[in-house]
């Protein structure tokens, strides 16, 4: 019973001092009111992102298309909202991709130790001293330029970070008493590391992820915006600013590039203030 | 001393091999075989197009053509552009220096920048430098920098026409110094910003850590002059994990270098690489990658070096 109560105090301070940061809160708010908009709008709004208004090529932000349209006509509040759907969408599974492969793969490297450490932890420095946006380039090249390949590329070249911090933690944690003790009594190497091992060293990756989030949104924004991530008439808050690439666009048609990056600039700041609280509030000693 | 460099070297070897097979298996993935590339005649017999099977080697099995392309690889024939017809180490080349002087001026810039904002801001933490230092950082951090490339085209070339908008040189056919410096400017600019971020963070960390050791309390005891404490015993100590920190900045430099050189129309690999991987010409796709690979790890071992110099531990351990 008391140890329960210890337990739950412990989540409540985590709790308070997350909701006591206010550059936290601010991001929280920003992302939910996001999410709760790239779902809901699409329905109560009946937005279309992809038919082609004729009469309005590049038109002005007008009553019928509130910030206006593309190139070919296509109703830019609506790709706004449904290119939120697939930059959100892509930058949280594949960090979730990038977790499921690091995660593993640290808890092995940094408990079994011997060979097994030397190989997983040479790959990941061949992986981090090599520019990952090159390989990412060819990946999605050979591959094809589907939201899929996108997301999965992105994240299997983003498993080191996770698999390093695992790795680090792990190292101190396998010399703990209790770890000690749990092999004393016979328990196996499974449940001491599903059991022991991994939830004590969990916190810097729920740290981690949220940072992974915010620059896998950056990275395939930049895929998008060289035309060589998500392709159209599919919409990404990447390849709306492709056409800003053209220097009329650029100059005379604001509406058609501000929007998207602001909102783009503001998801990673929220996403990156949300991480900076979870890390006060659970007051580890980590430096990313 | 000597050890510690030959360690670092035998290390990068296995890397560089391990990236080269890694990129070769990639194009092998790819759509398309190089046969239909080099040999696209609608009117090719089945029997030439063996023999061209035979001469180009597609006939073996694939670790014995990789290891022919490696072997070529070594004596520095990278192979033939599908798009241009010439050597790709040609076509390479020539675009080999814009990327080195932009990632540089750009790794000097966000040094210079970041460094001295960083080391105050933690000298007086919680005071207005600490705060407009981090409020750059975060901003920093935020923006991708494709973005950033367009809101300062936007700002500095459009708006109020003090930069150039692309290229390296503008259209008159002189060239001349301080025209290659006023078209680096932006591009430079925009590589650093992120770079400028982190490493702001990352030495303001560093420095607080310094702060609080035993030796600087003793230096000041000790009668020493606050300008001295800073620079021989904070700052140099200090330096070390900022080092590392700078080392780890060159792939994110290289990678950054692709969407800008791209925005900015700056003739370097980065742009390439974006036109080659468009015309599927995976010759010098790979090249680049190779390139890159031996240039990335060249500067990691420069950086070790580095390290080693500034930190005796490393030295003799």
């Amino acid at each position: 019973m008391e140890r329960k109560e210890n337990k739950s105090s412990y989540f409540q301070d985590v709790l308070k001092r997350f909701l006591a940061h206010r550059l936290a809160m601010f991001g929280a708010i920003i992302l939910t009111i996001e999410i709760l908009s790239v779902i809901f709008l699409p329905v109560i709004m009946k937005l279309d992102p992809y038919t082609m208004d004729y009469m309005n090529f590049g038109g002005a932000p007008s009553a019928q298309h509130i910030l206006g349209c593309d190139d070919v006509g296509r109703d830019l509040f609506a790709r706004l909202i449904f290119g939120g759907r697939v930059s959100l969408m892509v930058g949280i599974c594949s960090a979730l991709v990038s977790l499921i492969i690091g995660v593993p793969l640290g808890l092995i490297a940094g408990y079994f130790r011997g060979w097994a450490e030397t190989i997983i932890m040479r790959c990941a420095d061949v992986f981090m001293s090599f520019p990952s946006m090159i390989l990412i380039l060819v990946l999605a090249s050979v591959l094809g330029k589907s939201v899929m390949t996108v997301t999965m590329v992105i994240g299997l070249l983003g498993w080191t970070e996770f698999a390093r911090l695992i790795y680090a933690s792990v190292l101190s944690i396998r010399e703990k008493d209790y770890v000690e003790s749990a092999k004393a009594i016979g328990t196996k190497n499974g449940p001491i590391l599903l059991r022991y091992v991994l939830p004590n060293s969990f916190a810097p990756v729920i740290i981690s992820f949220t940072f992974r989030t915010a620059q896998a949104i950056i990275t395939e924004s930049s895929l998008s915006f060289l035309g060589l991530g998500v392709q159209p008439p599919e919409a990404s808050w990447g390849n709306i600013l492709y056409y800003a690439q053209s220097i009329s666009v650029l100059s005379s048609k604001l509406y058609m590039w501000v929007p998207a990056g602001v909102i783009l600039v503001l998801t990673v700041l929220s996403i990156n203030f949300i991480g900076d609280g979870i890390r006060d509030a659970l007051d580890t000693k980590m430096k990313i | 001393m000597l050890k510690y460099i030959g360690k670092r070297i035998l290390i990068a070897i296995p890397t560089f091999l391990g990236i080269t097979i890694l990129v070769y298996a990639l194009s092998s993935l790819a759509p398309g075989t190089p046969l239909e590339m080099i040999f696209n005649d609608p009117n090719a017999t089945a029997e030439q197009m063996e023999a061209m099977r035979h001469k180009l080697g597609l006939d073996r099995p694939v670790y014995i053509q990789y290891l022919n392309w490696l072997w070529q690889l070594v004596q520095g024939n990278l192979g033939t552009s599908y798009r241009t017809g010439h050597s790709v180490w040609a076509d390479i080349s020539e675009r080999i220096g814009p990327t080195l002087l932009l990632t540089f001026s750009s790794l000097a810039f966000s040094v210079i920048i970041a460094l001295p904002l960083g080391a105050m801001s933690a000298y007086k933490p919680y005071s207005a430098w600490d705060y407009i230092s981090s409020a750059v950082s975060f901003i920093g951090a935020a923006i991708p920098n494709f973005f950033a490339g367009l809101v300062f085209v936007y700002l500095f070339s459009v708006l109020i026409k003090a930069f150039p908008s692309g290229g390296m040189y503008d259209t008159s056919g002189t060239r001349s110094v301080p025209m290659l410096l006023h078209h680096l400017f932006l591009p430079m600019l925009v590589l650093s910003i992120q770079q400028i971020g982190s490493l702001i963070r990352q030495t303001r960390g560093a420095v607080l850590d310094v702060l609080q050791e035993d030796y600087v309390r003793t230096a000041r005891a000790k009668g020493a002059r606050e300008r001295v404490v800073m620079t021989a015993h904070v700052l140099q100590n200090a330096m070390i994990p900022v080092i590392t920190r700078i080392g780890m900045m060159i792939p994110f430099l290289v990678g950054g270098a692709v969407v800008t050189e791209q925005i900015f129309a700056w003739p370097g690999l980065g742009s390439l690489m974006v036109l080659s991987i468009n015309s599927r010409d995976y010759p010098v796709i790979m090249g680049i990658t190779v390139f890159i690979a031996a240039a990335v790890l060249i500067g990691n071992i420069i950086v070790d070096l580095i390290y080693g110099l500034l930190d005796p531990k490393i030295r003799y351990s």
